[in-house]
């Protein structure tokens, strides 16, 4: 009798729920991504680009049918930590991709060991996070790598005084320390350091005290997104006729954000993993593609994380049989290089984490759109916050 | 306004004298309203069987605890008070933080000590804010929770040293409850503490709203110089319910974080004051039990948009809050027609149904 | 150091015209709009389609902007919001939060969800010194604009037969009725109207606030304070509350940026506790 009542009641609360119809033979991959908030638009092309990865190479791999589950987490980390958690134990999903933000990342990482899921970082650039769980590998940049590069740079291209300026969270402190490293043993000097919170940034009164410290350059590091603000102010404030240049990691001239930037940004030099521009045939065609299948949305530096990290995960299966055991993927992961969008990129097998080419860029027009041209390269990058130790 | 208008006739009369048969009238009529109804026997038979039940669904199931007994905090002071807050998230995180740093840095270990402790931290802060919403209208006290969570957040969020500041608040393990039940990957001990932890709290507001002290606070709440004119002073009743909301809602936000072993800025945001106060909705006010219900349709509905479009879920959410208001949150019948309609019959005790003023 | 005294007015002008609409709705009719950004987003959205995509004259997208979020407004509180005046306080704000979400949501839809920008002609770029102060010309530009309107409105209360019947139907519904005027008229003009203004300034702003589908949930907290500082039964009042944060907020973020947000939110709730009609009320209005 009771079984009677129940039954349907578990039932109905079950399909509520969306219980996995737990096919044999399907790879789950939970995707953990901004979705929707403030960093949005990183989570719609990291998403946007893995389900190019799946178009392009079919969703089967090693007699496995791949499937995306994506969830949202707004950037928020305790959103992340639950959905991981769910895709983990309700959704078994053998992998996780995602992390818009270092604190998602983060908030994860005790999971990722507890549960032994291989889980990509397609986007967050932290160096720590990867030290977080041996579970974790990265398929995005650290900001220590595009920072370090630009540090030496500015040093060796007449650039003596420079004023930083970065979100205050950890990716922004990160870049503020490696740079300050790097310019400073280069010969540099920093003279104001200025952290702007990272929530609804009103740039304008940071940028009047960098133009009154009378600095060559700004280095800022302001998340993807945040760009197109901080450029229009920098120009209003007349920075750019006051002489001062803008320097830093990529992350300010997005590719995604750079035409409606407009003139202001031209001339800004930038380190990088990945531009838009890159001049090989397999970055053409990824262009190409990922702009037909999404309105015409010019992909960037986000993009080609989810795209790397679809490709992680369908070579690991390959090499493990379909064999989705967490710590045989993760051992097919270590040491894997391919040729990406953004040129050749390999998983350090010590740390899981990239290494990869960092181009120097500078903003040009080109066709009539702007774009980050690149014009010096320093190879095979590895993280130099882990190198150092 | 039926049910409102007798308690308060009967508390009227109630001298200091009483004369012997008043006397019993008034502790039988009390002791009805007290009395359990099969539907909420049901109702918590129902939700103790989801352990074994649902066991795949221990993770969602636990948000919708802590979530239910967030909305039962802000019911205590919305539903049986009438004070309409924004900023509810403010204990919510005081709670939060508590916990984590208790566990972060063993000062206490034992989450059970630690909850009550957050529970104490969260009623200090929301007896020292009580002050604040004691005067003003409705605008005022929207404007004033508020503006002091929107507070509490950029404290939390300047003090990195100690919160973590826009990272979260990492590095927080929990240790066993009681010593003996640790947490585990799937949450089973997670629920099964929530759960129990909701079900200690839920009897003893229960246990309050049924009392002598919960009638004048719906007296104060239908007409607030009535009740002053028969003697219910409206000031230390709103900062004693004020307070046990903020008892409330901390413990919810230690729950929270006991169970997911971290916290971040987000506990004290806006949004989470907003949804609370759409969870609440959902389920209806002043039934105690609109916020347990509003918590699982709210957890299941978000669930189910958020997966069917991840990124317009907010969409269909702000459609349901617009629909609701329009049609008439008394008259939202529908799918919640008969839980409600039981609550009427069954619930002897419950308050007034609307939150401000009409 | 003038330099951020000019920010500072500039900023907090751009903030009133994106309030004073709040600031009428909430003070004629009682009613508690917190989808007033949601109007801002769409002026500004309305001008991006004009300038960027029509290759319309920067003015005509400022135009475009009020007549867009004027005729939306029209439209929502003729088939809406008009449901909504009666019911409680609570349901005022669930309502509009709930519009809120929907706005966003749909803008994000049907716009895309990274950050845009209105393209300004090359005159309004850059900066022009005087008297040895740097100032950028758009935020002058603003100035002159938003000074204007502050004038017109000012005027316009003051000086016109529509002007009286506002205040008339603020200070006493029962009795303007009385009189013969159409409140309900009234309150659908004046509804319309402030969207607009909150539109012009949604497009005005979207150069230096930024303009994304989250704008409504950014500013809706500064364009509230901005309300309840100043209190809703003058225009005055709002306008030097606006001031008074714009100013706070550039001037704070400049000398003790390590206080962030810190001051305008404590002016705001010293405010409330001190003269829960705002700062600039009436002496005991409502």
């Amino acid at each position: 009798m009771l079984e009677r009542v129940l039954t349907p009641l578990a039932i109905l609360l079950g399909l509520l729920a969306g219980v996995p119809a737990s096919a044999q033979g399907t790879v789950k991959i939970g995707v953990i991504e901004a979705m929707t908030g403030q960093q949005q638009s990183t989570g719609v092309q990291t998403v946007a680009a893995m389900r190019l990865y799946m178009a392009k190479h079919g969703d089967t791999v090693a007699g496995k049918k791949i499937e995306l589950v994506v969830k949202d987490d707004g950037a928020v980390a305790d959103n992340s930590k639950r959905l991981a958690q769910e895709l983990i134990v309700r959704d078994k999903a053998a992998v996780l991709i995602g992390f818009a933000v270092t604190p998602t990342a983060l908030a994860v990482a005790p999971l990722s060991t507890e549960a032994k899921i291989p889980t990509i970082v397609a986007n967050a650039g932290t160096s720590i996070i990867t030290e977080r769980s041996p579970y974790i590998l990265r398929t995005s940049f650290t900001l220590a790598q595009s920072s370090v590069i630009i540090g030496e740079w500015a040093a060796q291209n007449g650039i003596k005084k420079v004023v930083t300026l970065v979100s205050d969270y950890a990716p922004g402190l990160d870049s503020e320390k490696t740079f300050t490293e790097a310019f400073t043993k280069g010969g540099g000097q920093v003279v104001e350091a200025l952290r702007v919170p990272l929530m609804a940034p009103d740039f304008a009164p940071f940028l009047q005290r960098a133009r009154d410290a009378a600095p060559d350059a700004v280095f800022v590091f302001v998340p993807a997104g945040q760009g197109g603000t901080f450029t229009k102010q920098f120009v209003e404030r007349g920075l750019d006729k006051a002489g001062i240049r803008i320097i830093g990691p990529g992350d300010v001239t997005d590719d995604d954000l750079l035409n409606a930037m407009g003139d202001a940004v031209l001339g800004s030099v930038t380190a990088h993993m990945y531009s838009a521009d890159h001049p090989s045939a397999m970055n053409k065609e990824y262009v190409e593609a990922f702009k037909k299948a999404n309105n015409g949305m010019r992909p960037n530096f986000m993009s080609v994380g989810g795209w790397d990290a679809m490709h992680l995960v369908y070579e690991a299966l390959k090499k493990t049989g379909g064999d989705t055991n967490g710590d045989k993927l993760v051992a097919a992961m270590k040491g894997m290089a391919w040729e990406s969008p953004r040129g050749p990129i390999s998983i350090d097998p010590e740390t899981r984490d990239i290494v990869q080419n960092i181009y120097i860029r500078k903003v040009e027009r080109k066709n009539g759109e702007l774009y980050n041209v690149e014009f010096a390269t320093f190879e095979a990058v590895k993280d130099p916050v882990k190198a150092k130790r | 306004m039926k049910t409102d208008a007798t308690p308060p006739a009967a508390m009227s009369e109630s001298a200091p004298i009483l004369p012997a048969p008043l006397d019993t009238a008034i502790a039988a009529q009390l002791a009805a309203r007290g009395r359990w109804s099969p539907f909420e026997i049901l109702f918590w038979l129902g939700a103790v069987s989801t352990i074994w039940l649902l066991p795949d669904h221990h993770l969602i199931l636990t948000e919708i605890v802590i979530w239910g007994l967030f909305a039962l905090s802000l019911d205590l002071i919305l539903g049986y008070a009438g004070i309409v807050s924004l900023g509810h998230a403010a204990f919510f995180g005081v709670g939060a933080y508590t916990a984590g740093l208790l566990a972060r840095h063993a000062l206490i270990g034992e989450p059970v000590v630690a909850l009550l402790v957050a529970g104490l931290a969260g009623g200090a802060f929301g007896f020292l804010t009580s002050f604040l919403v004691l005067r003003g209208t409705d605008l005022t006290r929207l404007m004033v929770t508020l503006g002091v969570a929107l507070l509490l957040r950029e404290v939390a969020n300047r003090m990195a040293w100690l919160t973590g500041g826009a990272d979260g608040l990492q590095g927080i393990t929990m240790q066993p409850v009681l010593g003996l039940f640790r947490f585990d990957l799937y949450g089973h001990t997670a629920y099964v503490y929530s759960l129990v932890v909701l079900f200690v709290l839920f009897l003893l507001a229960r246990r309050i709203v049924g009392s002598p002290f919960g009638l004048s606070l719906l007296a104060i709440k239908g007409n607030p110089l009535r009740a002053g004119a028969i003697g219910i002073g409206a000031g230390p009743r709103i900062v004693a319910v004020y307070t046990l909301a903020a008892v409330y809602a901390a413990i919810a936000g230690a729950l929270l974080t006991q169970t997911t072993a971290f916290t971040s800025l987000e506990s004290l945001s806006f949004d989470r004051s907003a949804d609370v106060l759409l969870v609440l909705i959902i389920g209806g006010t002043g039934h105690l039990y609109g916020g347990l219900i509003g918590a699982v349709v709210f957890r299941f509905a978000q669930d189910w948009l958020s997966a069917a479009t991840p990124q317009y879920w907010q969409f269909w959410i702000g459609l349901i809050l617009v629909v609701i208001v329009l049609v008439g949150r008394d008259r939202i019948g529908g799918w919640l027609a008969p839980l409600r309609r039981a609550g009427d019959r069954l619930v002897p005790w419950r308050g007034g149904r609307d939150g401000g003023r009409p | 150091m003038l330099t951020i005294l000019f920010d500072g007015i500039a900023y907090g002008m751009l903030l009133f015209v994106l309030a004073a609409g709040l600031a009428v709705t909430l003070g004629l009719m009682n009613f508690v709009n917190l989808a007033h950004g949601a109007f801002a987003m769409a002026g500004g959205y309305a001008a991006l389609v004009l300038v960027n995509r029509l290759g319309l004259p920067f003015v005509v997208g400022l135009v475009g902007a009020f007549v867009f979020a004027a005729a939306l407004g029209a439209l929502l509180e003729r088939t809406l919001y008009v449901h909504v005046y009666a019911k409680s306080h609570l349901d005022q704000v669930l309502f509009t939060i709930g519009l809120v979400f929907m706005a966003v949501a749909t803008v994000d839809y049907t716009m895309g969800s990274s950050q845009q920008f209105i393209a300004i002609p090359p005159a309004l770029q850059g900066q022009v010194t005087v008297l040895g102060v740097g100032m950028s010309k758009y935020r002058l530009m603003i100035i002159a604009v938003c000074g204007l309107i502050t004038l017109l409105l000012q005027l316009g209360l003051t000086r016109t037969r529509f002007g009286s019947r506002l205040r008339a139907a603020v200070d006493d519904q029962r009795v303007a009725r009385g009189l013969g005027i159409n409140v309900g008229a009234v309150f659908g003009f004046t509804f319309a109207f402030g969207s607009g203004l909150a539109g012009l300034g949604g497009a005005l702003g979207a150069e230096i606030l930024g303009l994304d589908p989250i704008f409504p949930l950014k500013y809706m907290i500064y364009v509230l304070i901005v309300v309840t500082v100043g209190g809703t039964s003058s225009i005055t009042g709002p306008f030097l509350a606006a001031l008074l944060l714009g100013i706070a907020d550039v001037a704070g973020k400049y000398y003790v940026p390590q206080l962030g947000a810190f001051v305008i939110y404590t002016i705001m709730i010293v405010v409330l506790i001190l003269r829960p009609h705002g700062l600039f009320a009436r002496g005991g209005a409502r």
